[in-house]
């Protein structure tokens, strides 16, 4: 764990990233305390330039841009990390079962797993959200069901060489369970390998939801980035920089993250690195 | 003549594979309607609040909702064989002849998006890959990071911003300019115009995953047996980068493009809506907007046909490029 740790330290890019994405995090969480009346509100005058009474100026109906953005943070984050777990439960689910069993099974569930990353995904999940109506939970599940199939892909691969080590025949022929194997001395051989590839889909989803709440997509009671650069669009001669803010935060918020996974993949697999 | 045989069974092959596909396409459509709130003729035609109970009824009996589910599957699947994807109220054309008319557009954009990005994500990972950790480098590393963490539509807005309504170089929005007129070559070059700003937002993001690709894949090559043969053959550098490593390392990239058809296209809609670019992916978001959703589901189904089409063409485009890899 120390030598993980050294090792990530040292990869500048991802220990930056790793500080902007703490300051995210902090951002998001304080968020309510710091802007009491929520993102919606409105604060003054429409249009007012940013740098004057409010630090990022108001929006076209004069709402405080700095609280949009705060609490963008909040809706970005969430929706990240929740559609990520879920396509990382499904993915480990399937390319666990797939890989561990192999044969007939493996070559149904890979057909699918194929199937499912021909069908072109962003339109697959605006036809999920548009259709089932947008608010977070259909969020979720739409950006869920469009990335699980390399989270599977990558599973299946690790759980099939795993199933012919050493250790894992010698267990199977111990008569351990199938479920105590997987659970005890499969997974968590792959553990680091899922969680590189999880902190890259969490940008893959925080970038699919911004497009899709620029969209129109989004929860109505919600605020997002990608809402704030949709709605501005409309006033991009007027006032451009309504647009260039939000859209910074989800740029700044996604390279912080994958910088973070980039440093990860280092640091956990040392073997592959330049 | 046995190559082009072979060709010819590979593609009916693939053909075939992709049936399954299709079907699982179909019922996911089928199901989505089906599970909505409400029933398929309320998702299909009502939800605007604009339809009257009469227009409900003779929905419902145009869906078939009295029928058995399964009825109503095989009915919706032999539609969809004999290419009828239904009727779009808000546009009052069928959905198949509407979709037609937007496919070129949406082609011109996607086939010069695949060009400009795999064009210079090869070439700048070349220029990354050959000299790692210089500041040449650096430099396209770090650009194609950013290029890499950045949403399409802003980037479009931007460009908006800055080369149409600052410097006034190139139009903001759609594909001609109507008041124009232009024929023959005057309306070609006004197309181009036009196509600039789109395709260069489209392209940047799949140009960075290229160039990371392939700086990769050419540090990997480097090292490779041949690469060592060719220099103690006593080749220049610049002829073993051109001539042998250039073409070993630029196959993954052939294989991701054909994995990112289907995002492109995803990625259009994005970009068509940003500029106004009358392609599919801007029917699909006014069919959005209007809560079209017969519309929807025929783009979703139509852009998935041609995902399975353009992935068989790169398959047999990299049996070209590696003959090593048989058509199976």
């Amino acid at each position: 764990m120390n030598a993980f740790l050294q090792r990530f330290a040292r990869n500048r890019a991802a220990f930056a990233g790793f500080l902007v994405l703490l300051a995210i995090v902090a951002v998001a969480i304080a968020g309510p305390s710091l802007f009491h009346a929520g993102p919606f509100e409105l604060a003054g005058p429409p249009f007012s330039p940013p740098f004057g009474r409010y630090p990022l100026g108001t929006d076209m109906l004069g709402r405080n841009e700095l609280a949009g953005l705060v609490y963008g943070a909040r809706t970005s984050l969430l929706i990240g990390l929740a559609a990520t777990l879920f396509a990382t439960l499904l993915g480990v689910v399937i390319g666990g079962l797939a890989g561990y069993y192999g044969g007939a099974l493996d070559h149904a569930l890979m057909r699918v797993t194929e199937m499912f990353q021909t069908i072109p995904s962003f339109l697959f999940a605006i036809l999920v959200v548009a259709i089932l109506s947008p608010s977070i939970r259909t969020v979720i599940l739409a950006i869920a069901i469009v990335s699980w199939p390399p989270m599977a892909r990558l599973v299946r691969g690790e759980f099939r060489s795993l199933r012919n080590r050493e250790f894992v025949q010698a267990c199977i022929a111990m008569g351990m369970s199938d479920s105590r194997v997987i659970l005890l001395h499969v997974l968590p051989n792959c553990v680091s390998s899922i969680i590189v590839t999880g902190s890259l889909l969490v940008a893959t989803a925080i970038l699919t939801e911004s497009a899709l709440s620029f969209l129109g997509l989004s929860d109505p009671n919600v605020m997002s980035w990608g809402f704030m650069v949709g709605a501005a669009r409309d006033f991009l001669q007027r006032a451009w920089w309504l647009c260039a803010i939000p859209g910074v935060a989800i740029l700044v918020t996604v390279l912080a993250i994958n910088l973070v996974g980039d440093g990860l993949n280092d640091a956990l697999n040392p073997r592959l690195r330049h | 003549m046995s190559v082009a045989r072979d060709r010819a069974r590979y593609i009916g092959w693939r053909l075939a594979q992709a049936v399954p596909t299709l079907l699982l396409i179909v019922t996911l459509n089928f199901l989505l309607v089906h599970l909505a709130p409400g029933n398929a003729a309320d998702v299909l035609a009502g939800e605007a609040g604009s339809a009257t109970p009469q227009y409900m009824a003779v929905l419902r009996h145009e869906f078939g909702l009295d029928q058995p589910l399964y009825v109503q599957y095989l009915d919706y699947l032999r539609n969809v064989v004999s290419l009828d994807l239904g009727y779009s109220f808000r546009e009052g054309m069928p959905v198949r002849d509407l979709i037609a008319t937007r496919l070129g557009p949406t082609l011109l954009l996607m086939g010069t998006t695949i060009v400009l990005s795999i064009g210079l994500g090869v070439l700048l990972g070349l220029l990354a890959g050959t000299r790692p950790n210089s500041l040449r480098d650096n430099v396209i590393s770090v650009f194609a990071l950013v290029s890499y963490a950045t949403p399409l539509f802003w980037v479009g807005l931007m460009l908006i911003v800055l080369f149409a309504i600052e410097l006034r170089w190139l139009p903001t929005s759609g594909m001609v300019n109507i008041a124009a007129f232009y024929t023959g070559w005057a309306k070609v070059g006004d197309i181009a115009r036009h196509l600039v700003l789109p395709a260069i937002t489209l392209s940047l993001f799949y140009m960075a995953l290229y160039v990371r690709l392939m700086r990769a894949s050419v540090l990997e090559q480097r090292d490779m047996d041949y690469v060592v043969t060719a220099r103690s053959k006593g080749l220049t550098e610049r002829a073993i980068t051109y001539r042998h490593v250039l073409r070993n390392a630029s196959l993954p990239i052939v294989t991701m493009a054909g994995v990112q058809i289907g995002n492109l296209l995803g990625g259009s809609v994005v970009v068509e809506t940003v500029f106004g670019w009358p392609g599919i992916g801007l029917l699909a978001y006014k069919a959005l907007f209007a809560r079209d959703l017969n519309l929807l589901l025929g783009v979703f189904f139509v852009a998935a046909c041609l995902v399975i089409l353009v992935n068989i063409v790169v398959d047999v485009i990299y049996t070209m490029l590696d003959p090593r890899i048989a058509l199976r």
